[in-house]
């Protein structure tokens, strides 16, 4: 299937090969700068290149991309999926996935690459599974190991491969037991220049740390799982309690996961907790225009709104930038044209306003279209959705765990037109 | 070489990172080497020297630096012999490096390699399966032809191999090894019939791979194994269950006829010629009038796969849905949408494939993804391909609803500063005026306002797309051709101005006035014009020349000089043909008077399509489609066989029942003493040398029998003793989730019982009888079918089927709203929200009724609640008629987990009416419930007519207590106070788990946890399947394997808090038993000690 990999970063070197099978020469990758070049961003090199006798599958990463070529007909999806999960796993091991991070740990991605893949189909992409045959990289490890002479890799096969629940390793031990889930609910949603909703809906997930000894058998449940229209789990959960019961319920991985990614169904209306005013007006033969941009909170059930950005992608005519703010500041980078404008927490009294005038090319034409708002921010402590986790009760284990839920709800693809 | 030797400066550089810890102490040379200006060469004889050390972390330290190199491409060949060497090494890392040089080297300095052979195959004996495993990768891996016959010889070892993990391995080296030599072919073949038979999870993912990579076309090595590997599938590796759709569904296309049905296709937008089969198939069920019933398989595989649309992976929630598109009924297919919607959520490049399977979906059937409209709305930060795509899909759903928001939607678009996009959102408008003809007027004035565009891009865009509009019908729209003649000043966009002079040349006749004078300034600016725009001028000359030769005969023939000496040969050419067609003279022949014909023929509209129309020749989901040119090795999908090929092909042979298993299970043979009852249960291909796996079918068929043996007493043997041949034969791994399966399958048949006992209680014998018996075979139709090897079935019941299949027909509307009662808690709480309406079938098939009420999944775990083994028949007193001023009630335990709440105990009460009145407003009054205790209550019943009886159910939380629960039962007139007392072995929930868990569970339940009693059993109870009937008959315990005959093990939980009850019953010798009870509520503990004394030692 995948035949070999190529790490390429921004500026074009190549600096990772990888073969499974006969090795290919890395003029494939010519291929694969043609199709960047004449793409204009990075974003936009397509993810399947067909070249004479390979085909080219990559992703766009940290700056990196993967690409893998591909001999023979395969789902793209596939190897696009587990592209991701290679550097999802380096992300595990190295706390980056850079190609810093990379170069320094050359040894140890090979081990893995040869561990993750065989003959090009992968072999193990658990990544409890492979903490086993290849310890991720600590400076007590290697400085253990320079001493005693001991290896970094596992000499039995991990009993997560063979048993029905591979992704969790034996032998788990803690002093501590405690388990953590955070509900992270994102809000994409698309506002209209009048301000009304023309798009939105609620997508979240529940990202876990459990640091749990033994073989715990967790469940836990919803005061509202009804909420929950569609639904992807992490292998681990019980397909079938979750239909008849509603109740998640499962043996978890050790360490960082994610348990579930939902989205909320869309009868129920979506809670949107900013508005923003704004006058943005380029004058016709002019070389000026109007910025002025207002936020403020709305519907957010009491709870503070921080962490509020603001990100616009002015038109290319557009010169420089000439504003004041009355909260947070900003910047506007006139090489790509983009105003970012770290807001902060929104106090209800004084609304953040940032306004002035745009300094537009002399020549140019009044561009067409305004540019649209994109809003990031953070709300602690609720689910906008409000999806509540009822219970977590666990079985199998006697200890009696310390357990902690956290609701944050952020803006995903949030954008106001204007 | 100066940049080549460059880099390697660089690479030392960080190989002194790496080996800083080694390097001083074990070769003070080393240092050295990293100096800014050393040679390849240098560097090499210090890696050999390392490499020859007697140190391993020297050796480790080089070879880290060769595997530094190797990663960034540089040549390490020369290094060959000294790495060959550390084969052998006993360090792992040291091992494990050396096989990635050679896997990577071998290849091209063969001899040395062959030196590593020997160390290779004496590590495919290893006892570590690691070991084992690995040596045989790398034995495949290294490509040597020579050694074609060892790996051949490795792989079939393997492929028998104990450790499923070395028998992937050898699934993979079959593809390694059909690459380097396809002569082996016929060899490998054998060898993936037979890992295809292989039982375990963890190879089944890889054997297709090899399969699909080596013979692909031999799809009748599938038969046998095609239900096994969808009964498997939930429990693949998500790598292996992309590889096993993909194939299922190709194999599924030759093997079952089309499900949909012939309205469909007619329905469907212009979809005949893609599935010209149907046709064919539609004109013969209009002969045979044949109704279509689904092939149980081909249900089978589309429930299978349904849970997997959960799945973290786009490529399997990918793979599902093209499963579905390609396969299932297209009532069914909808449910897929939503979590391809879901899909649009990830990665930029999972998004970019996913579109284009919606885009190719959206175009045959719209309805899937209306409802998800809004999802596939643009944004600006995204990057343009996604943008496309989208727009794309937003075209393709558009229709006369929808079309005015969309349209709304799309006037931002045009606006957007990514030009290219605001260029195809200008097509998608072209394309949805023409396909709503509603709007076409809208969408050409909106156009038209274009025009006005500062963007030159826009304008050419909105000039071609109203060029194309306008030819659909151009009566009305000389304005707009007038306006656009005059934008032919402005604009210099090639094709746009291409565009305006080609529609006035066709439709000069409407712009009489204006048509020569355009023709006049083209005429000026000929010579600098683009190619494309000048032979529209050439054109639009002609045409007019034909229609109004006075005013421009002169001009035209100055353009035709012009274009003579025209640099390019294409215009020449064009000019002597237009000049020879349309001036007369005398060489130019017959054709001339036909010029006008020529040129100014009706032209046919043209078709604004989708770029995706015609990727739906392609598998959704595969690189060919993405790339809409046929990759190499992609297998295409054939079209419905008009006739199903035999079905019988994928039942697994009856094989003599091997002996192990005869004297094992001898005892419950003489019991029962039936004569097909073996005959029946297939046995596992003798080939398979490991998994003992087969208990499932055999244990179904078994229940299948004592079913048709049909007395509810029988059925309480039958099911014992299928916990005795289950707890026999017991395999090394995997047993716990196998188990569980198997426990669940025949769940549906307990649901069964559980629904005849009602019935009978019913007394309405006319109808409850007959609809028993449908029941029944309903549920042994399903169970043949979702056993994972089921077997021919014997005669006598297809027979008995036939037979009542008449009776079925007329019992079969009244099934369901039975059903409704007992299986509430199997039904699928998960509504499809997609509009699609799922059109109930006129005649149902029983089997299509078993798969409905069959639509559950298996999950793994490894301890969990399964179903009960035994239900009680055993009814206590609630309220006796004479006290009841006659209403009598009776309450039993179902035994069933609660529907009202995870904590209750679900609890049967039958009201009987034994007055000659109605009695009326059944409910239940005032409830004296202990702190803690809850119920939850029936709803009231209307009335109860004479001699008449029903049965309620009602959840009790008794707290894991034995307090009674007294409430009020009332009617209309009277109150009686009643009380339930549950028997302590009804708060219990019946749990799986292996033995080994049993006994860590049990290491834990030990001291105050522990109580035990030694009893005297009597002798006629002494065997093990006396034991377990009576254990389960007094208490709801799960059965858990045992490995030696004399102790026997039940676990359970209680109802209220979960904790586990793990019981053991000690044969020991001289008709004594120890009776040890394990558990966190010592309470219950006893008492439940206390219960089972009596029941072991009476007789």
């Amino acid at each position: 299937m995948i035949h070999s990999l190529f790490l390429v970063n921004c500026s074009g070197d190549i600096f990772l090969e990888k073969h499974w099978k006969r090795v290919v020469s890395q003029s494939v990758c010519d291929y694969f700068f043609e199709a960047q070049e004449k793409a204009a961003d990075v974003e936009n090199v397509p993810p399947v290149i067909s070249t004479p006798h390979h085909y080219l599958i990559s992703i766009y990463r940290e700056k990196i991309f993967f690409v893998s070529v591909i001999q023979t007909e395969v789902p793209p999806l596939f190897v696009i999926e587990f592209l991701h999960r290679v550097a999802d796993t380096f992300q595990d091991y190295f706390g980056e996935c850079s190609e810093t991070a990379i170069k320094d740990n050359v040894v140890i991605v090979y081990e893995l690459l040869e561990e993750m893949l065989d003959n090009g189909f992968p072999l193990a992409t658990e990544s409890n599974i492979l903490k086993e045959l290849i310890k991720p990289p600590t400076i007590l490890r290697s400085v253990v190991n320079s001493i005693t002479g001991s290896s970094n890799m596992g000499d039995t096969l991990p009993t997560g491969q063979l048993s029905n629940i591979p992704w969790r390793r034996a032998g788990v031990k803690y002093t501590n037991n405690e388990a953590y889930f955070d509900v992270i609910e994102e809000i994409d949603a698309i506002i209209d220049k009048s301000g009304s909703t023309v798009f939105a809906e609620i997508q979240g997930v529940i990202d876990s740390c459990i640091k749990l000894s033994g073989m715990p058998d967790l469940s836990l449940s919803f005061m509202n799982p009804r909420l929950l229209d569609d639904v992807s789990f992490h292998p681990c959960i019980r397909f079938k309690r979750w239909e008849s019961e509603r109740v998640l319920s499962f043996i978890p991985p050790d360490g960082n996961f994610r348990l579930i990614s939902y989205r909320v169904s869309s009868q129920n209306l979506v809670a949107i907790p900013v508005y923003v005013k704004h006058t943005i007006s380029f004058k016709e033969n002019n070389t000026s225009g109007r910025f002025d941009v207002t936020i403020g909170p709305k519907q957010n059930m009491g709870k503070t709104v921080e962490a509020v950005i603001v990100t616009v992608h002015m038109p290319k005519a557009v010169l420089n930038m000439n504003l004041t703010s009355t909260q947070g500041s900003y910047t506007f980078d006139p090489v790509i044209k983009v105003l970012t404008w770290d807001v902060g927490k929104i106090t209800p009294q004084k609304l953040p306003n940032l306004k002035g005038t745009v300094n537009l090319q002399s020549g140019a034409s009044k561009p067409e279209e305004n540019p649209s708002l994109n809003i990031q921010f953070k709300i602690q402590q609720l689910a906008i959705s409000g999806l509540k986790v009822n219970r977590l009760d666990m079985y199998g284990e006697k200890y009696k765990p310390f357990k902690g839920v956290k609701y944050i709800t952020k803006a995903g693809k949030f954008q106001v037109r204007t | 070489m100066s940049a080549s030797s460059l880099g390697y400066n660089e690479q030392g550089g960080e190989a002194t990172e790496l080996g800083q810890e080694a390097a001083p102490t074990t070769a003070p040379s080393a240092p050295a080497a990293f100096g800014l200006f050393s040679s390849d060469t240098k560097k090499s004889e210090d890696l050999k020297e390392m490499l020859e050390s007697s140190k391993d972390s020297a050796k480790l330290d080089a070879m880290k630096r060769i595997v530094g190199m190797i990663a960034k491409g540089k040549n390490a060949s020369e290094l060959f012999p000294a790495v060959v060497k550390n084969v052998a090494s006993k360090n792992i890392e040291i091992k494990k490096l050396v096989y990635v040089y050679l896997m990577r080297y071998a290849e091209e300095q063969q001899d040395v390699a062959l030196l590593s052979i020997s160390t290779f195959q004496r590590a495919l004996k290893d006892p570590n399966q690691l070991i084992r495993a690995s040596a045989l990768r790398v034995l495949s891996s290294i490509r040597v032809p020579i050694i074609v016959p060892i790996m051949m010889l490795a792989i079939k070892e393997a492929s028998a191999d104990l450790s499923p993990y070395v028998r992937k391995n050898a699934a993979h080296a079959i593809q390694k090894l059909y690459s380097l030599d396809p002569e082996q072919k016929e060899m490998l073949i054998e060898v993936i019939e037979k890992l295809l038979k292989d039982k375990s999870t963890l190879v089944a993912g890889s054997v297709v791979m090899a399969f699909e990579e080596v013979c692909p076309d031999r799809i009748d090595l599938i038969h046998k194994n095609y239900r096994k590997l969808c009964n498997l599938l939930v429990d693949v590796e998500e790598w292996g269950q992309v590889v096993i759709i993909h194939m299922l569904t190709r194999y599924a296309r030759t093997q079952f006829v089309s499900p949909w049905k012939e309205g469909d296709v007619l329905e469907e937008f212009n979809e005949k010629d893609f599935y010209e089969t149907d046709e064919e198939q539609k004109e013969k069920d209009q002969k045979v009038k044949k109704p279509y019933a689904m092939d149980p398989d081909h249900r089978l595989l589309i429930r299978n796969t349904k849970p997997l649309l959960q799945s973290r992976n786009a490529a399997v929630v990918m793979a599902v849905a093209q499963l579905y598109w390609h396969l299932a009924p297209k009532s069914e297919a909808g449910i897929v949408s939503k979590s391809l919607v879901r899909l649009l959520r990830s990665n930029r490049e999972v998004q970019y494939i996913v579109l284009q399977n919606i885009a190719t979906m959206s175009i045959q059937r719209k309805g899937m993804f209306e409802p998800y409209l809004k999802s596939f709305y643009v944004r600006s930060t995204d990057p343009t391909m996604i943008k496309t795509s989208k727009l794309e899909i937003l075209t393709n759903l558009a229709n006369e609803a929808n079309i005015s928001t969309l349209l709304r939607e799309f006037q931002t678009y045009v606006k957007s500063q990514d030009k290219q996009f605001a260029a195809a959102t200008i097509q998608a408008i072209g394309r949805c005026a023409t396909n709503i003809s509603e709007v076409t007027d809208t969408c050409l004035n909106g156009l038209v306002c274009l025009l006005s565009n500062r963007d030159e891009i826009v304008v050419a865009e909105s000039v071609v797309v109203i060029k194309k509009l306008l030819q659909t019908q151009p009566a009305h729209h000389s304005e707009i051709i007038k306006h656009m003649g005059k934008l032919l000043d402005t604009i210099t966009v090639p094709v746009a101005r291409a565009s305006i002079l080609w529609l006035i040349g066709e439709y000069c006749e409407r712009v009489p006035k204006i048509a020569p004078d355009v023709l006049r300034k083209m005429a000026q600016s000929f010579t600098s014009e683009d190619d494309l725009v000048k032979l529209q001028i050439l054109n639009l000359g002609a045409k007019l020349y034909l229609t109004n030769s006075k005013q421009t005969k002169l001009l035209t023939q100055y353009i035709l000089n012009l274009g003579k000496y025209d640099q390019s040969y294409d215009i020449r050419d064009r000019t002597r043909f237009i000049r020879q067609l349309i001036v007369p003279n005398e060489k130019s022949g017959a054709l001339s008077k036909y010029a006008k014909k020529i040129f100014l023929a009706q032209k046919p509209a043209p078709l604004l399509e989708s770029p995706f129309k015609d990727r739906d020749r392609f598998q959704l989901g595969t690189l060919s489609h993405t790339l809409n040119t046929k990759a190499t090795g992609y297998l295409e999908l054939s079209n419905w066989p008009e006739e199903a090929p035999d079905p019988s092909v994928r039942n697994v042979e009856v094989i003599e029942l091997g002996k192990e298993q005869l004297v094992t299970l001898g005892k419950v043979k003489k019991e029962k003493s039936t004569e097909k009852f073996y005959s029946e249960s297939e046995e596992e291909e003798s080939a398979s040398t490991t998994d003992t796996e087969s208990e499932s079918t055999s244990e179904s068929e078994k229940e299948k029998n004592g079913k048709e043996e049909s007395s509810s007493m029988e059925n309480t043997e039958s099911s014992s003793s299928e916990e005795l041949s289950e707890s026999e034969s017991d395999s090394k791994e995997s047993t716990a989730k196998k188990r569980f399966k198997t426990i669940e399958e025949s769940d549906s048949d307990n649901m069964e019982k559980k629904k005849k006992v009602i019935s009978k209680k019913n007394k309405s014998f006319d109808s409850s009888d007959a609809e028993s018996s449908s029941t029944e075979e309903t549920s042994s139709d399903s169970k043949s079918e979702s056993d994972s090897e089921s077997d021919t079935e014997s005669k006598k019941p297809k027979i008995a089927a036939a037979t009542k299949r008449k009776e079925m027909a007329v019992q079969e509307k009244k099934a369901p709203t039975k059903q409704e009662v007992s299986l509430l808690d199997l039904d699928d709480f998960n509504p499809v929200s997609t509009p699609v309406a799922v059109p109930t079938p006129a005649i149902l098939s029983p089997s299509l009724v078993a798969d409905l009420e069959g639509l559950s999944v298996s999950k793994s775990s490894v301890i969990d609640v399964s179903t009960p083994v035994f239900v009680p028949m055993k009814t206590h007193e609630l309220l006796h008629r004479m006290s009841g001023k006659g209403l009598a009630a009776h309450y039993h335990f179902s035994r069933q987990p609660c529907i009202y709440g995870d904590q209750m105990v679900s609890v049967q009460v039958t009201l009987t009416n034994t007055t000659d009145q109605k009695l009326e407003n059944i409910h239940i009054g005032e409830k004296k419930l202990p702190t803690g205790m809850k119920m939850h209550v029936f709803n009231p019943i209307e009335f109860l007519e004479p001699e008449e009886s029903i049965t309620v159910s009602m959840g009790i939380d008794f707290c894991d207590s034995t307090q009674t629960a007294s409430f009020q039962l009332c009617t209309k007139e009277d109150h009686f106070s009643v009380n339930i007392q549950p028997p302590v072995g009804e708060l219990l929930l019946p749990v799986t788990m292996a033995e080994k868990d049993f006994k860590t569970e049990q290491g834990m339940l030990t001291g105050m946890n522990e109580t035990s009693a030694t009893i005297t059993v009597a002798p006629q109870n002494s065997t093990r399947l006396v034991i377990l009937e009576k254990v389960v008959k007094a208490a709801n315990l799960g059965l858990v394997p045992s490995g030696q005959d004399n102790i026997h093990r039940f676990a359970a939980k209680t109802v209220h808090s979960g904790s586990l009850m793990l019981v053991t019953v000690e044969l020991k010798e001289g008709s004594t038993a120890q009776l040890i009870i394990n558990t966190e509520k010592t309470v219950i503990g006893s008492i439940l000690l206390r219960e089972l004394k009596p029941v072991l030692s009476q007789g």
